[in-house]
């Protein structure tokens, strides 16, 4: 499973960190840092969680 | 649950409503009645880019399409359709359809995320150029007068007209905000973070006037041409908008037995947005909750994220009740105003705040929001990176201490 931001999209407005700390975090110039773009399993949940809680749907999950 | 599943209000928590009702696995009949004919969008770009000057046309805030609803979600929808009332003795939700023609829906379960409408000024429905800004239509509305040049005149200095003056003075257009209130924002942020957003309008050109009051419009042909106030002058526009607040949909539920607040008409429900009556729940901008993170404070919110959050709790709780969980959420809104975006995480609502950035001597804004010795709020301006991390300090009821030892001051 791959994170995939969608840069475009992405303002930097944070929902994904505060589900997701350990995989996202916005920078100080408002752009996204993915922290682990492959998340392991333990990780779905809160991954799916910050796909849908991101206000611009800039976040999708691949699978590989 | 037995029965149908139905959302009773088509924008965000509703459309979230549905898609948590269908991966909970409910396989049952999921119906969503919408007031507006659009199928569910997104509102915060009404205000922001949706005003932008073209030439290219704006992004389409729909959220899905019909296909993807009707194929994805399996929604019978009902847009352009009113709920009228709901009783609980039948539960039945009596409707009326498009061509306003009285039907009904029986229930299993219920989420109610009518939301709110704005507030308009006495008796100017009928003149051209004077707008609230809620809806996709609203918008068009706006930028259309917007594309025109107009002399723009926004009545309260609150977040949503102070996007819209934001938006047209990107487009070079003269703009006045009037505000009844000596500072702006005050109930929502407090009176310094007030003034350091009010800031923003007198450093990009607009005429930001506080503690006016307007006592009428002034109209030629149908049209408005300008806000009159107390102190006898007229401010000349060719758009007036009005954001002055919003007020819940919930007059069709007078007599239905659901709780209504006695302050603003909104639903009174119990911490799992559960209203008292079998089956049925509220969600989003609707909906006044005791929030467990702030010691059981009643509040409504009319953020984004709340009613993205709710949407989702109602309906997992109405489909499984013995196990309802709170709407324990730290609540969380943005305001993007000229080039800058304004955060605000937790409850403004404090015993003492700290200006944080005027102590440190830094340039953008950020300050700390204390109750009893936990911290309980930020405000931010510009610093996206810091945000989130208060948020998070919030939900796991960091202390005082703690959150200015993070800030750097103590």
């Amino acid at each position: 499973m791959r994170i995939v931001v969608d840069r475009d999209r992405c303002t930097g407005l944070g929902m994904c960190e505060a589900e997701a700390p350990d995989l996202f975090e916005v920078q100080d110039d408002g752009t996204l840092k993915l922290l682990n773009d492959r998340p392991g399993a333990p990780d779905r949940e809160s991954a799916e969680s910050a796909v849908l809680a991101c206000p611009t749907e800039a976040l999708s999950l691949v699978e590989d | 649950m037995d029965g149908r599943f139905v959302v009773v209000g088509g924008s965000l928590a509703g459309l979230r409503a549905l898609q948590a009702a269908r991966k909970s696995g409910f396989a049952g009949p999921l119906t969503l009645v919408g007031g507006e004919i659009h199928l569910p969008y997104d509102r915060p770009p009404l205000s922001k880019e949706y005003l932008r000057a073209g030439p290219e046309e704006p992004e389409d805030p729909t959220y899905r399409t019909k296909e993807e609803l009707l194929g994805e979600l399996d929604v019978d929808l009902r847009l352009g359709t009113r709920a009228t009332g709901l009783d609980a003795q039948r539960r039945v939700i009596p409707l009326s359809d498009e061509g306003g023609r009285a039907t009904e829906l029986d229930y299993g379960a219920v989420v109610i995320a009518t939301g709110a409408k704005a507030r308009t000024l006495p008796d100017t429905e009928k003149l051209a150029g004077v707008h609230t800004l809620r809806t996709l239509d609203d918008a068009i509305a706006i930028r259309a007068a917007l594309d025109t040049g107009a002399r723009t005149v926004v009545v309260g200095a609150g977040f949503i007209g102070s996007e819209v003056a934001s938006s047209a003075r990107k487009r070079g257009l003269p703009v006045t905000v009037l505000e009844a209130l000596p500072v702006p924002l005050v109930r929502s942020v407090g009176e310094q973070m007030g003034r350091a957003c009010a800031e923003l309008h007198r450093a990009h050109g607009t005429d930001l006037r506080c503690g006016v009051k307007v006592t009428g419009l002034t109209s030629a042909d149908g049209k408005v041409t300008g806000v009159s106030l107390d102190d006898g002058t007229t401010v000349p526009a060719d758009l007036v908008v009005v954001g002055t607040g919003v007020a819940p949909c919930t007059e069709w539920l007078a007599g239905s037995g659901v709780t209504l607040h006695e302050r603003d008409g909104g639903i009174v429900c119990d911490e799992t947005l559960y209203t008292g009556l079998p089956g049925v729940y509220a969600a989003g901008d609707v909906a006044h909750f005791p929030n467990p993170l702030f010691g059981g404070l009643m509040m409504r919110l009319e953020h984004w994220t709340n009613a993205a959050e709710q949407g989702l709790l109602a309906a997992r709780n109405a489909l499984n009740p013995a196990e309802a969980k709170p709407a324990a959420s730290v609540p969380y809104f943005w305001s993007d105003w000229y080039d800058s975006r304004i955060q605000f995480v937790g409850v403004p609502q404090a015993e003492e705040i700290r200006v944080v950035s005027e102590e440190l001597g830094e340039e953008k804004f950020l300050a700390l929001y204390r109750r009893g010795d936990r911290v309980t709020g930020c405000i931010s301006i510009d610093r996206p990176t810091q945000i989130m991390k208060y948020r998070r300090m919030i939900m796991q009821s960091k202390s005082w201490a703690e959150a200015l030892e993070f800030a750097g001051v103590s």
